[in-house]
């Protein structure tokens, strides 16, 4: 028995496939979701969709979004989301400094820019953590308990 | 006929014509690739954003769930979101959007105000003398979502203060480079498609049964619906987009083709008056020697 699962972000569709069970961050706390669940609608936190697909773990980054959960289906519907294999550490790595400049440079007057930049801080911050946590050929050690909080 | 002079002058100003809507188609076929590569970038996304939208819609008592999916019982005024260009050479794009707007609404039952997305739409709506109410000109070649979610947003606005209680949008859809089609899409009150149900019932051989929400349901949907309807207007208008480059792009070969048949014309027709011309010179230079002899 199998779920089928979409993970689809605003400018591709980052996974499909069928699978045993789908973690999500929900925004009142974390859920498996396994085959057969009552139909669910959820928004997201900033985390991690872990997915397992025949005792093999699959995790993606998200960055918000809503997931909508059908008897046979998850659809995640994710503001920005990426697999955990294909994060480019070093990219991730110069935009949070861009980030964090940019953010001293900005006063708190420019609310829509300053929140821009906060959010995309944020989810540098997050592929960082998750690429460390999640990847062998990550170089540093573990922070664990950093990830979910997400900022 | 006209002269010699005239037909060279004539030859020269269509050559000039020529060159540049060649110039201008190679840039059309530039930006429609973009702007189709755009399109079908996010167009995973939205489909599957309507799909939920619609299957929240198809819950049970769906008038007392969220504002914006009730329908009114008594419909007093409605209101279109227009999206046309902000240029015109692109062939009928903008006559067509306009002529399928002006069939769908100039006899609808009731008033019907106007959102113009393009400057080409508005002027053309203006002097048909419609009610406008806003205008949104000048997009950029190349969106952002944030650039377009004002215009959802004023939608919903216009739908929630009772202004309209019908929100309809009507865009050009892109369906290849040579077919570009005009439709119509109601965006408020949400429209159940046909598809949907038929999803629904595959699925589960039943009617969906209720969603568990998560956080609590006015949360969630005061949160997800003003964001899916506004991310349907973005969708059209990346569809408009790229059926704008692509009907310039085919109305500007067009016009590259009939100038160039043109020129071809106009200087065997030139051939032809300047031969005419030796030809009465010789005539004169025989006759006069004829005439000395």
């Amino acid at each position: 028995m199998t779920i089928h699962c979409e993970i689809v972000s605003q400018d591709r569709i980052v996974f499909q496939g069928d699978v045993d069970i789908v973690v999500l961050p929900g925004t009142d706390g974390e859920m498996g979701i396994l085959p057969n669940h009552t139909p669910l609608l959820t928004t997201l936190n900033f985390g991690l969709i872990r997915v397992r697909q025949k005792g093999q773990e699959e995790v993606f980054t998200v960055a918000g979004g809503v997931a909508e959960v059908q008897p046979t289906i998850v659809t995640v519907l994710a503001d920005a989301a990426e697999n955990v294999a294909e994060i480019d550490v070093k990219r991730a790595e110069a935009a949070r400094e861009r980030a964090v400049k940019a953010m001293e440079e900005k006063s708190r007057d420019e609310q829509d820019s300053y929140l821009a930049i906060e959010a995309a801080l944020r989810r540098s911050n997050l592929r960082l953590d998750a690429a460390r946590r999640y990847r062998r050929s990550a170089q540093r050690p573990s922070r664990l308990g950093e990830t979910d909080k997400g900022d | 006929m006209s002269s010699a002079r005239e037909m060279r002058l004539r030859i020269g100003s269509v050559q000039n014509i020529a060159q540049v809507t060649r110039a201008l188609e190679a840039v059309s076929a530039s930006k429609v690739r973009k702007a189709i590569a755009a399109v079908e970038k996010t167009r995973p996304y939205a489909t599957k954003a309507w799909q939920v939208l619609t299957h929240v819609a198809g819950q049970p008592g769906r008038n007392s769930l969220h504002p914006l999916l009730a329908t009114r019982g008594e419909i007093r005024n409605a209101l279109v979101l227009m999206i046309s260009g902000d240029r015109g050479l692109a062939g009928a794009y903008n006559t067509n959007i306009l002529r399928y707007t002006a069939r769908n609404f100039d006899e609808y039952p009731v008033p019907v105000q106007y959102i113009a997305v393009g400057r080409k739409g508005r002027d053309l709506l203006i002097r048909r003398g419609k009610q406008l109410i806003a205008d949104f000109s000048d997009i950029p070649a190349a969106p952002s979502f944030m650039d377009i979610s004002a215009i959802g947003r004023l939608a919903v606005r216009e739908f929630l203060a009772g202004k309209a209680d019908e929100v309809h949008l009507v865009y050009t859809d892109f369906v290849t480079m040579l077919r570009q089609e005009p439709v119509t899409k109601k965006l408020l009150p949400l429209e159940l498609g046909v598809e949907h149900k038929h999803v629904m019932r595959d699925q589960q051989g039943a009617t969906a049964p209720a969603y568990i929400f998560e956080p609590a349901e006015q949360e969630l949907l005061d949160e997800i619906i003003p964001r899916f309807t506004a991310l349907q207007v973005y969708q059209a208008v990346l569809e408009a987009i790229a059926s704008e480059h692509a009907a310039r792009m085919v109305a500007m070969r067009n016009a590259t083709e009939n100038a160039v048949d043109l020129v071809a014309h106009l200087k065997l027709e030139y051939n032809k008056v300047r031969q005419q011309a030796i030809t009465n010179d010789i005539l004169d230079i025989v006759g006069g020697a004829e005439a000395l002899s």
